[in-house]
């Protein structure tokens, strides 16, 4: 561990993350802040190796309703940062600047990066970065992250400011009744706040505020809290106006002044001018929904179809050619059967199968990166919200669950960049309802053998079922499990940027590197186990056939489980199980149970009539995702409870679902 | 005197107040939404809803029935950047 720490906060679309990546390299670690599911990036500094810099979560406010808030001041309060490194957008200052007098208030040492200087001073503005560090008393570097520019003169600046080691003293932003009240109150929590180490200005203010975060951080007696309520009550009094009202009211007149005298601006910057401009097409009245589903359609045929679906085949073929290899040499080292049928059948079919989706989630993410980085994902959620609102969800939910329909595995990872955890929780549970590509073989199967002549018109009711089911879940979970208030939907809509190459790469590799992780943890477990079952009978011994196997066993006991739904055959069940390693598995382990293709057809008339196929149809819709899905749910839920919980639900969803159908459909036909 | 949602595309206003409670008005407050700030209502969502304001130099969205919780008082003929004009002829 270096000794110097550097935390770097900021607004969202800042280019913080560009900047991060500009001072760090790939020299960096992902995790999570504990205990929440935000994203925490750690990286070493390039010109300056003794200084590690983590990336805090982009945030406008330090108010205690979001958790990446919270997380952002109890880093800041419990780590200690030598320097706080806060980015600023030089092309929207001023909503810029309010967070920099919350974070000024940390008294920690502070350096401002002023970032996309280069596109005031080409739109013909000026910030007078002098003027402003004066204002401010801290040091004021211009830069351009996306072109590198001032990057080192920012090191070099960090460097000095941490060996001089100077807390912010100049907090006299504050006049009248709200600068009475937190000096009053100052006096108050002053022995509490150096108790609790936290910065007396700091408490003082989110007192006032009435941040009941603060309130239990400083231990207060009931009679300090009545008359520190007394204070604000006399201020909010003689202001006219509320407690949060005033002190944003103090930030936002502070700032108008220091920007008048600091900031010269003629006009809007070519950027937001060319915004405005693309804007007028992309989130048009009429045209604004079908270009947004034209450019998803363009997604999706790139990655499943051209290049996707191409690397895809590439790699079943390569992990073929290498499963090849490896039983070759196992034959040579005439290893016994049952480690031969271990490896290749356990471990390589297993984690190669979910290999094998690699490429789709790595183009994926490139285009999804584009997306986020260009500023479009914030007019997709403009343009959408409405249709996702009576779920209780809000327009940026929308692209996990379309990406859903290609694969729930990069659509549950890409609900990382919801900003509420509500919603991001809500979403993930609901997108695998939209159908999966994989679960297209066993439709395939199933309306092959009883729906020759309206193959069409059962894929469109199962496609709808599921997203039927997806509404009619947000509405359940809305009123019971997801109660609270949703985070407010008041969102900027930045300037649309050319992204980086850089970040979109670096995303790209920081989500295979995820995947890749899973694959060879979680899922390599879970194939060998999933291959244990199949293979092996209660007495252990190593099977040929499997339909004496404990899957078999299992898949015996839960087709008296699945007896009202209309499958209760033993085949069918075991085909479920194992389906939860992937789910074209369906298909090949009811072929192997009923002896082959050939057999299969038979067989499938045998265990189903036309209407309990379609209930196993909607029972494969809707049941618990695979493995590889489980395993991003868990990771992006952060708990293995939380993703269990998720699983059952949407299995139970399954078997209320598959037995409506099949019951009621009995009366009828 | 009226309320933000009210508000036609291409015309501001004056906030007098901002209502609303708890995570929703900080969250107001905090993205500038302050009283005596001007705001332009640049258009509306292609499905009617939310709307998009422009506020201290930068474009915000809001929804409707947030927007009815803050108070305005309505400017008439605003020269707020030139993109007003260029909307208000686009309608």
């Amino acid at each position: 561990m270096s000794q110097i720490l550097l935390a770097l906060a900021g607004n969202q679309n800042s280019g913080k993350t560009t900047l991060f990546n500009a001072l760090t390299g790939s020299n960096q670690h992902v995790g999570n802040f504990p205990g929440v599911t935000v994203e925490k990036k750690v990286g070493q500094l390039k010109a300056y190796k003794e200084a590690s810099i983590v990336d805090l979560p982009g945030i406008y406010s330090l108010s205690p309703y979001t958790s990446e808030e919270i997380v952002t001041r109890d880093f800041i309060l419990h780590e200690h940062p030598d320097v706080i490194v806060n980015i600023v957008d030089a092309t929207n200052i001023e909503r810029n600047l309010y967070l920099t007098m919350q974070l000024m208030e940390l008294q920690v040492p502070m350096v401002i990066a002023l970032n996309m200087m280069d596109e005031v001073i080409n739109s013909g503005n000026h910030i007078d970065t002098e003027k402003l560090s004066k204002e401010l008393s801290i040091p004021v570097v211009a830069i351009s992250a996306a072109h590198k520019e001032g990057i080192s003169d920012l090191v070099r600046t960090v460097k000095k400011v941490v060996k001089q080691n100077t807390a912010i003293e100049h907090l006299d932003f504050c006049k009248g009744e709200v600068h009475r009240a937190l000096h009053a109150i100052a006096h108050i929590v002053e022995d509490h706040a150096s108790d609790a180490k936290i910065p007396l200005r700091f408490a003082a203010t989110k007192l006032v505020e009435g941040d009941v975060l603060m309130q239990e951080a400083l231990h207060l007696h009931e009679d300090d809290l009545h008359i520190i309520n007394d204070i604000v009550k006399s201020m909010e009094h003689a202001l006219d106006t509320d407690r949060e009202a005033a002190l944003a009211d103090m930030r936002y007149s502070y700032i108008e002044q220091i920007c008048k005298d600091s900031v010269f601006k003629k006009q809007e910057t070519y950027g937001q001018q060319r915004s405005e401009k693309i804007d007028r097409w992309l989130t048009h009245k009429y045209l604004g929904i079908p270009i947004f589903i034209l450019i998803m359609l363009v997604i999706f045929y790139l990655t499943f179809v051209v290049f996707g679906g191409t690397m895809q085949t590439w790699m079943e073929e390569g992990i073929e050619i290498v499963t090849n290899q490896v039983s070759d040499w196992l034959d040579q080292a005439q290893v016994s059967s049952w480690l031969h049928a271990l490896i290749i059948d356990g471990v390589f079919a297993g984690v190669g199968s979910v290999l094998s989706f690699l490429p789709i989630i790595v183009i994926l993410f490139f285009f999804l990166s584009l997306l986020e980085d260009s500023g479009y994902m914030a007019r997709v959620a403009f343009v959408m919200d409405k249709s996702l609102r009576k779920i209780g969800l809000s327009g940026k939910s929308f692209v996990p669950m379309l990406i859903g329909f290609g694969c729930s595995v990069p659509a549950i990872m890409s609900t990382r960049t919801l900003s509420s955890e509500r919603d991001r929780k809500m979403t993930i549970l609901l997108t695998p309802f939209m159908s999966c590509s994989a679960k297209l073989p066993i439709y395939g199967m199933i309306t092959a053998a009883f729906f020759p002549n309206h193959t069409a018109w059962v894929l469109i009711s199962i496609y709808s079922l599921g997203m039927v089911v997806a509404i009619l879940s947000g509405l359940i979970l809305k009123k019971t499990v997801f109660q609270g208030t949703s985070m407010p939907f008041v969102m900027e809509l930045p300037s649309y940027r050319i992204p980086s190459l850089k970040n979109v790469f670096l995303h790209m590799w920081e989500k295979a590197k995820d995947f890749l992780h899973r694959a060879f943890t979680v899922i390599f477990v879970a194939s060998i186990l999933i291959w244990f079952l199949q293979s092996f009978d209660w007495q252990l011994h190593y099977l040929d056939d499997s339909a004496t196997s404990i899957l078999a066993s299992f898949g015996n006991l839960l087709a008296k489980v699945f007896a009202p739904l209309g499958f209760g055959d033993w085949r069918a069940a075991t085909a479920l199980v194992s389906g939860i390693s992937a789910k074209e598995s369906v298909v090949s382990t009811l072929s192997v149970l009923s002896g082959g293709d050939t057999g299969l057809f038979i067989a499938l008339q045998s265990m189903f009539t036309g209407l309990s196929a379609y209930a196993f149809l909607a029972f494969t819709l809707l049941y618990m995702p695979c493995i590889a899905a489980l395993a991003a749910t868990k990771r992006e839920l952060g708990s293995w409870k939380e993703a269990i919980y998720t699983v059952m639900y949407q299995t139970a969803c399954a078997y209320i679902v598959a037995l409506l159908i099949y019951q009621i459909g009995s009366v009828f036909l | 005197m009226t309320t933000l949602d009210q508000i036609k595309p291409g015309n501001s206003g004056i906030i007098t107040k901002v209502g609303g409670e708890g995570a929703l008005r900080r969250r107001l407050l905090d993205m500038g939404l302050t009283p005596k700030t001007v705001v332009f209502v640049r258009k509306v969502a292609p499905m009617g809803d939310p709307m998009e304001l422009y506020i201290r130099s930068y474009v915000l969205s809001i929804r409707k029935e947030d927007a009815a919780k803050i108070e305005i008082e309505v400017k008439q003929d605003v020269t707020n950047t030139a993109c007003a004009c260029r909307k208000s002829k686009q309608r």
